[in-house]
This record gives C-alpha cells, structure tokens and sequence, in this order.
C-alpha cells in the first residue's frame, strides 16, 4: 500500500478511483477528498451501463488498462448514491 | 499554472541524475521522437508526490537490469507545457495522465504505464512492471 502524500486529506486523495453507484451511473476520476456526505472527484468521466454497448464492468475493464478521457473538470457525487469506492489500479 | 523551478528542479534532477535526456521543448521532444532507432523510455515527470513519488525510484531501481531502453528521455508534465503536448501527440489515442511512462520500440509505442498504475504502486512494483516489459519488448531485440 502506498503511503499518503498529504497529510490532512483522505487517504484516497490524488488516487484514481472506480466509484460505482446505485444507479446506472459509474465514475472515474482522481479521488480530491471524500466523506459521510461526498466523494469529489477530478478530472473524470462518467459511464452509463449500456451506452455504446458496454455494461458497467466492461467500461471498468478497459478504464484499467490505460485510464479515461475525462469529461469532467470536477464533479460530486453524492455519498448516498455510491455504493464502492475503488482504486482503478487494483482492478 | 507551473511551479517554481526551485521546487522541481530536485525531480528533474532526480531522472537526469541516472541519464535522462530532459526535453524541454516541442523542437527536444521531435528531435527524440523521430530517432526512432532501437528502443527508448520516455517518462511524463510530474510533481504529484502521490504517484511520481514511487515512480522515479521505480525507473531507478527498473534500469539497474540487466535489459534496459537504449534511450532515456523525460518531459515535465505542468512544467514544460510544450514539450508535454508535443510528448503525448505521439500517442494521442492514450488518454493524458502524469506521472506515465511510455516503452518505444522503433518509434512506436509498445507499452504504456498510466499514472493509475504508479499510484497505487511501491516503487519496487513499479520496477517490476517496467522489467518486465523490458524483458518483453527489448530483450528479444539485444545482441547476447
């Protein structure tokens, strides 16, 4: 496990991470900070199951092995939708 | 917005001390880019101790094998902001993301290690990636 760089911030801050949600939505994006509320995300993009044929885990499966376009600058997801948090580059 | 040379200079440094080429301009970068003779590293640098933090220590310890690139280049990624565009142009269908590195063999691309494969990484696992392709890419191609 790698050490954390900045003191003072989530252990996930500055790690690329599979945030998988709910609902159809799933991101990948650079971890800014999380909490009870929100998990803040740069630099990230958004999948939705299905689109362009491919289901959430084969988006993910190709998001691991070169990374993503990002779509977005910044984006919050609300903690509530979010049901895992995951480093991209331990799948 | 780059930061000030004395902050970074230690991580240029840190790859120039072990025979990094640093390109720090387009016209560096094209010059390197098309020698595309035998194999060649080229490391976006970065300042993010996250995963830059492993990823130099890993190239280190990754070039002390015994099969290692014939050349060795590094662009400062939010540094060299020319260089870098001009860096990833060469391989535009990767998305962008620092600290990467980037295996080339005859001018092209032959492996790729994106920044999300550094930061989850010790710098040991980092070296062991590189070596191993290394090993993949090169080693076939080196005289005994």
């Amino acid at each position: 496990m790698a050490a954390v760089f900045h003191p003072g911030h989530h252990e996930l801050h500055g790690i690329t991470v599979v945030v998988d949600t709910a609902g159809p939505e799933i991101y990948v994006g650079r971890c800014d900070d999380m909490d009870e509320r929100q998990v803040i995300l740069l630099d990230v993009d958004v999948h939705k199951d299905g689109d362009g044929g491919r289901s959430k885990a084969e988006y993910v499966e190709r998001a691991a092995q070169l990374g993503v376009w990002k779509k977005f600058d910044r984006l919050v997801v609300p903690r509530a939708q979010v049901t895992s948090v995951k480093r991209l580059g331990e799948l | 917005m780059p930061y000030s040379e004395l902050m970074v200079a230690p991580m240029r440094a840190e790859l120039a001390s072990i025979g990094f080429e640093e390109l720090r301009t387009a016209e560096d970068v094209e010059r390197f880019m098309n020698d595309g003779e035998g194999s060649a590293l080229l490391v976006l640098n970065s300042v993010c101790g996250c995963a830059a933090g492993q990823a130099r220590p890993g190239v280190r310890k990754a070039l002390e094998s015994a099969v290692k690139p014939d050349r060795l280049a590094t662009v400062f990624a939010g540094q060299d902001l020319e260089a870098t565009a001009r860096a990833r142009s060469y391989f535009s269908d990767i998305p962008p993301s620092s600290p990467s590195m980037a295996l080339l063999k005859g001018g092209e691309v032959v492996y790729f290690v994106p920044r999300h494969r550094i930061e989850s990484r010790s710098a040991d696992e980092v070296a062991a990636d590189l070596t191993a392709a290394f090993e993949r890419y090169i080693a076939a191609a080196t005289p005994a």
